[in-house]
């Protein structure tokens, strides 16, 4: 059905008053996964766009936005011949969306040759916007490295002298850990011990856990999202590791997706991430209230990410662009202040600057909540090289 | 690597953990392709489906123990369904086309996951009883795995006396050894199949409820342990009771004992195994049928 519904051409229209002669129409093209490992965060950036749209409709009554859903499954060539529809044959003036980092890779070439803007609202691969960045290519979700590197210093600064890290054996959980570890070793720490389990085929985290313990590091360090990060917490609790090595890594490991899945065992896990429903602004009380109504759950950081997706193209619209070119280069020119904070486009990469929030997951009334313990502001990424983006 | 004797012991205790859970998905589908000669893919989807019906149970009663009777109850239910509609009719269709129409179903569960318990992975909290840790031997071990552990050889024990101790399990052992003898004699054989197929779809059940506290629910589970499954299918032997218990234990300890010596060839390490005793034992090393 979510297949039916992601493959057929939903046409939204989106305006409060088409009634200005000079009425400009948009096409987007929403690429999200809506079957397959990926189903739940396609869902959830699909409704913070949306909301967005909706929410700031008023501010661009002349614009007409049509929205086109394609489902990429989560494989590479599927979502390559859904981008090549989209942009040839549905024309969209912009492409927004994709979850997978494979997803993107398959993608980019064609996306930056046919010169279509693309926003990404999740895929954090560091190269997307390094090496194989592209002036088309504006991401406002998060990369990879940004999210685990401001744990380093910080955990140094806890007094913490030495680490065990964990994560998937794949792109992201090597980026993801590779930036932490030299942050943490700069900041005159040390990891004694890592390993890389097979991704998405481990099911028992028992033998590195207990190897973990056996390592005499003060703390882990892992990166695990989805279903792998419910088993890792569930099961790192059942150890009764908390009080030896105690638990730290980017915050997709209790993401509030699914921290009610994991209860109780989620509690005093300290992460970094982008986001967190406890942010304490007028603006995030605004947006979690807003979703909530609509979804009867907090939202999470893909929701964030698919709202501020949404968000930037209002701005660019704003601003006056009308057709892919001018939309690319106002994309990477947006800065607003989003649930997240204020965010910007970093000109020498096209990621986003945004703050790191370092939080707790704690028990709070209504279930799992966050206590924010520090804000690391506007961090951005090293440009990775000269010719990244031309 | 540290030398710590009770580190060892206590990674031995994983792995007698994950061979357990192995253990009971993997009797069930031996059985039924001893007994049945029938290829069932779906297995994997039956152990899903004791998770999502678990999650729901638990959710309905407020009890761990909720599920863990209705969850193999309720896909015995399904298996029983599945006989009479489909498998019933696939019996002499020869196994490609048992194949396709199993996978086939892999694809129709996921479905019916995705659309009955939505995409955000589910987790079931483990019972009040087995919860935090206990002290055995001076090593401190989460009571849950060693209760997944004392599942697991309580079932294989009953198992072991029904099939070599009982009149049903001799008519099972005739039915795996030679079908056309055993109906010569007397022996309702498709009959015995049936109730040999709903055991193993309850067992299935089972092994998804007892594995849901541990792991996460998502909706692919099924698929992502079916493939270790088959393997201790296809080492222990087809149809061997011996086979898939020491298929599970070995699949388990090189798993468990590869992450932690060689982790950068634990993804591998089950299928160099399954490799080696192929090529030795192409029939698998204890199996059914001389």
């Amino acid at each position: 059905m979510r297949v039916l519904r992601g493959s057929l051409m939903a046409a939204v229209l989106l305006t409060a008053t088409p009634t200005l002669a000079q009425a400009e129409d948009y096409t987007v093209g929403l690429l999200l996964p809506y079957s397959g490992v990926y189903a739940a965060l396609g869902e959830e950036i699909d409704s913070g766009f949306t909301l967005a749209l909706e929410q700031r409709a008023g501010e661009i009554p002349e614009a007409e936005i049509t929205i086109v859903r394609e489902d990429t499954e989560v494989k590479p060539p599927i979502a390559l011949s859904k981008t090549r529809k989209l942009v040839l044959q549905d024309e969209v003036d912009v492409l927004v969306g994709v979850v997978s980092s494979g997803v993107l890779g398959a993608m980019r070439d064609f996306v930056h040759q046919s010169g279509t803007p693309l926003i990404v609202a999740n895929a954090g691969n560091d190269d997307a916007t390094g090496k194989r960045g592209s002036p088309y290519i504006t991401r406002l979700s998060f990369s990879n490295s940004q999210v685990s590197r401001p744990m380093g210093p910080w955990m140094a600064e806890q007094g913490i002298e030495s680490v065990f890290t964990l994560a998937p054996d794949y792109a992201a959980g090597h980026q993801m850990i590779n930036a932490f570890t030299e942050a943490f070793e700069d900041a005159g720490g040390k990891v004694v011990g890592q390993d890389f389990t097979p991704f998405q085929n481990t099911k028992d985290f028992g033998p590195y856990l207990t190897t973990a313990r056996a390592s005499g590091a003060d703390a882990i360090f892992a990166f695990y999202a989805g279903g792998e990060a419910i088993s890792f917490v569930k099961q790192y609790e059942s150890f009764g590791l908390a009080e030896d090595v105690p638990l730290h890594g980017t915050g997709f490991l209790t993401s509030s997706l699914y921290v009610e899945s994991q209860g109780s065992a989620a509690e005093g896990v300290i992460t970094s991430l982008h986001y967190a429903p406890a942010i304490a602004t007028a603006e995030n009380q605004a947006f979690v209230e807003a979703f909530s109504a609509a979804h009867g759950r907090l939202p999470s950081e893909y929701a964030v990410q698919g709202y501020d997706a949404g968000q930037a193209l209002v701005e660019a619209i704003k601003s006056g662009a009308t057709d892919r070119a001018s939309l690319a280069t106002a994309l990477s020119e947006v800065q607003f202040t989003s649930p997240r904070g204020p965010v910007a486009i970093d000109p020498a990469t096209n990621n986003i600057v945004q703050n790191i929030y370092i939080y707790k997951t704690v028990a709070g009334d209504a279930g799992m909540t966050q206590k924010i313990l520090g804000v690391v502001e506007a961090v951005r990424d090293p440009a990775q090289s000269a010719q990244a983006v031309q | 690597m540290t030398a710590d004797l009770s580190f060892w012991a206590i990674q031995a205790l994983n792995a007698l953990q994950l061979s357990m859970l192995l253990f009971l998905l993997s009797v069930g589908l031996t059985v039924i392709f001893g007994l049945m000669h029938f290829v069932n893919l779906a297995h994997g989807s039956l152990y899903a489906l004791g998770a999502f019906v678990g999650v729901t149970a638990a959710g309905l009663a407020g009890s761990y123990w909720a599920a863990f009777v209705a969850a193999p109850l309720v896909v015995m239910l399904v298996g029983i369904l599945l006989y009479l509609t489909l498998i019933r009719r696939l019996r002499s269709a020869g196994p490609m086309n048992q194949v396709l129409v199993t996978f086939g179903l892999i694809f129709v569960f996921l479905d019916v996951f995705s659309i009955g318990w939505g995409d955000i992975a589910l987790g079931l909290a483990e019972p009040e009883l087995f919860s935090g840790r206990t002290e055995i031997f001076g090593i401190v071990y989460p009571t849950y795995r060693l209760f997944v552990i004392g599942v697991g050889l309580a079932v294989l024990g009953i198992l072991a006396v029904i099939v070599s101790r009982t009149q049903v399990g001799a008519v099972i052992r005739a039915g795996v050894d030679n079908d056309a003898m055993a109906a010569c004699v007397g022996i309702n054989v498709e009959r015995v199949f049936f109730w040999a197929f709903c055991v193993g779809c309850a067992l299935a059940g089972l092994a998804g409820v007892v594995a849901a506290p541990v792991l996460s629910v998502t909706t692919d589970m099924g698929t992502a342990i079916l493939i270790p499954t088959l393997i201790v299918v296809v080492i222990g032997g087809l149809g061997s009771l011996k086979g898939a218990i020491v298929g599970s234990l070995m699949i388990g300890f090189v798993q468990t004992f590869g992450a932690v010596l060689a982790p950068e060839l634990a993804a591998i390490l089950i299928y160099a195994l399954l490799a080696g005793v192929l090529i030795l034992r192409p029939a698998g090393l204890f199996p059914a049928r001389g």
